[in-house]
């Protein structure tokens, strides 16, 4: 999968939680991810849907989507319409919650990358390019486990399509979808 | 080679023995939803197709973070939460009856060794009962619903051995912020923490489910205890449910162990905008306040409103700033009425809301103004946390609250305890 577009990225870096990306405000009350997706990011920077274009990073510094376990973070970000965001490090239940509905997280070093870059991203063969500065960023490598849900099309379709877990994972336990 | 609790919490829930940084598909033993997440656990569950809920038992909705709905968007979530948790016979608890974290082990839900995922971060409270409890996404819980099991990373360790006895006035909240500011937001990002020492040992088991609440605030996955006398005695009152400890083993491994002796502590604060942003109270004393919160997962229980009351009877909050109280569940109402707790903090000029967040998520009432500093017993003081970007949200325990709203500013609660 190759995705190409814009780095954004944000006055602060470090610490971006939940509540930023999409606030309780909205989320207790709009149900439709697209209307959510107008006011993502919008305590940090309220011009934020208006500068954005389809295609574009979310580019951040350490411990990206700390705080809430709102799946509709990612959502929102997902229907903003961003390729995928890139951060020095992520937390972990943003993490989960991103591959679960696939939108695609990347960890590298976020300094090597400027607001306005041209980034190119290869996740099957993990490399990043920033064709504005021509050079190749290393990234750290996806689990499989993210792997496959990606290619699955998140953790809905994967337990569709299975009817249950089929991960590569160490279980003794006989795992089925309950009907 | 020993294991952690979590490891063998994991071993026990896996069916064989695995260790930190494996991937493993695991039962799991209860698993939660609350209102602002339970909409998308119910679309998710359908659309994988899933019919029935595993085991409508070991499942527990409510709703608690709009609670009464402020509107007709919320009415509408809370509507098809209501109708779905009556159609799938789950445990249902509407509004009013409380915060889902003080819900689920106040009736009895969870035991010491169980493994529980919940939609929301806070789950990792029930760490307290050594549990293995954490936070997750709506379709990581529908998935739990749809098939009883979800997939894990096992996490590594971090011990936190707190030695010494907290001073008068000082409290589990100061305790809990001090390790935040000393870590910092992600210093246990895919981390268990395991709380020990005889500081620990000393708390109620109210006092613990504070500290283990905000094990999240520094990005770990479990914050998890011990279980002794106190705990079985907590757990045997709430729940009829058989269990038993699970201790780490001696030669545990673990990536880190931090001593602390917390003898000398003194009330702690976390400054706006970040839970780790925490200093001495002496620091930021005679700050302005004009709204104090004493309430939610983390500072909503019987105690909380003891160590305020003590400090509130017989005085009066100051005119022009108010206090809002929300306790953690419809029985801590009733007990706070028994034992007149609710009845000082309102002499004293509170304003009581329902069991439940209160204004702690901003979704409905208690919004501070543009430029207004709040005092929140809470456990996030984000930007726009309590529903307005413009106001500043400062942490502390429920007894540095009630000095706040007393003077009208941030003031040590030590001096009215002597
Ligand atoms: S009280 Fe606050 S932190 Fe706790 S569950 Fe409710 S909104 Fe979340």
């Amino acid at each position: 999968m190759l995705l190409t577009g814009k780095a954004r990225k944000f006055s602060q870096e470090d610490d971006i939680n939940t509540d930023y990306i999409i606030s309780g405000r909205y989320k207790f009350k709009i149900q439709d991810p697209q209307e959510l997706a107008t006011h993502v990011m919008e305590d940090l920077d309220p011009n934020f849907f208006q500068r954005r274009q389809d295609g574009d990073f979310l580019v951040a510094g350490r411990n990206f989507g700390c705080g809430s376990s709102r799946e509709q973070a990612p959502q929102a970000i997902k229907y903003a319409k961003i390729n995928a965001v890139m951060a020095k490090s992520f937390a972990r239940i943003f993490y989960r919650n991103a591959f679960n509905i696939g939108l695609p997280l990347i960890e590298c070093d976020t300094d090597q990358i400027r607001e306005n870059d041209e980034l190119s991203v290869d996740l099957a063969k993990g490399v990043v390019a920033n064709i504005t500065q021509n050079k190749n960023l290393a990234i750290k490598p996806l689990p499989q486990v993210m792997l496959t849900l990606l290619a699955d099309g998140g953790l809905v379709e994967h337990i569709r399509k299975h009817q249950g877990f089929a991960l590569e994972e160490k279980s003794n336990i006989k795992n089925q979808i309950s009907k | 080679m020993g294991q952690t609790i979590i490891e063998k919490i994991f071993s026990r829930h896996v069916g064989k023995k695995v260790s930190a940084n494996e991937i493993v598909l695991a039962k799991i033993d209860f698993c939660l939803g609350q209102d602002g997440t339970s909409g998308i656990v119910i679309d998710s569950f359908k659309k994988m197709g899933a019919e029935k809920v595993f085991n409508p038992r070991q499942m527990a909705v409510i709703i608690d973070h709009s609670s009464p709905s402020p509107n007709e968007g919320v009415s509408r979530i809370h509507k098809k939460i209501r109708d779905f948790s009556l159609e799938q016979k789950i445990n249902f608890y509407d509004i009013g009856q409380g915060v889902c974290h003080q819900i689920v082990p106040e009736r009895g839900y969870v035991v010491p060794g169980d493994l529980v995922i919940g939609a929301d971060s806070h789950t990792c409270t029930y760490g307290a009962l050594n549990i293995a409890a954490t936070g997750m996404g709506s379709t990581d819980v529908a998935a739990c619903a749809a098939t009883g099991q979800n997939w894990f990373k096992v996490p590594a360790t971090i011990k936190f051995i707190c030695q010494g006895k907290l001073p008068l006035g000082v409290y589990s909240k100061d305790l809990i912020l001090y390790l935040i500011g000393q870590i910092g937001a992600d210093g246990a990002t895919y981390l268990s923490c395991e709380y020990t020492g005889q500081a620990i040992d000393a708390l109620s088991i109210e006092s613990r489910f504070t500290i283990a609440n905000m094990a999240i605030e520094m990005g770990a996955k479990f914050g998890i205890m011990n279980g002794d006398q106190k705990t079985l005695a907590w757990v045997k009152k709430h729940s009829s449910r058989k269990f038993k400890f699970v201790q780490a083993d001696q030669d545990a491994v673990y990536s880190k162990a931090l001593e602390f002796n917390i003898s000398q502590l003194t009330p702690q604060i976390a400054k706006p905008h970040q839970v780790d942003n925490v200093c001495p109270l002496s620091e930021v004393a005679g700050t302005p306040i004009a709204q104090g919160y004493i309430g939610t997962c983390t500072n909503g229980r019987l105690e909380d409103f003891a160590e305020a009351g003590k400090i509130l009877r017989g005085r009066k909050i100051k005119k022009g700033v108010r206090l809002i109280i929300a306790p953690a569940s419809n029985w801590i109402l009733k007990e706070a009425m028994k034992k007149g707790y609710i009845n000082i903090l309102l002499e004293a000029g509170a304003t009581l809301v329902t069991p439940g967040c209160g204004p702690c998520v901003g979704t409905h009432n208690g919004v501070p103004a543009d430029g207004e500093n709040v005092i929140s017993t809470a456990n996030r003081n984000f930007k726009g946390r309590m529903g307005n970007i413009n106001a500043f949200i400062y942490l502390g325990s429920p007894a540095t609250v009630a000095a706040a709203v007393i003077e009208g500013k941030i003031a040590d609660p030590r001096k009215y305890l002597k």
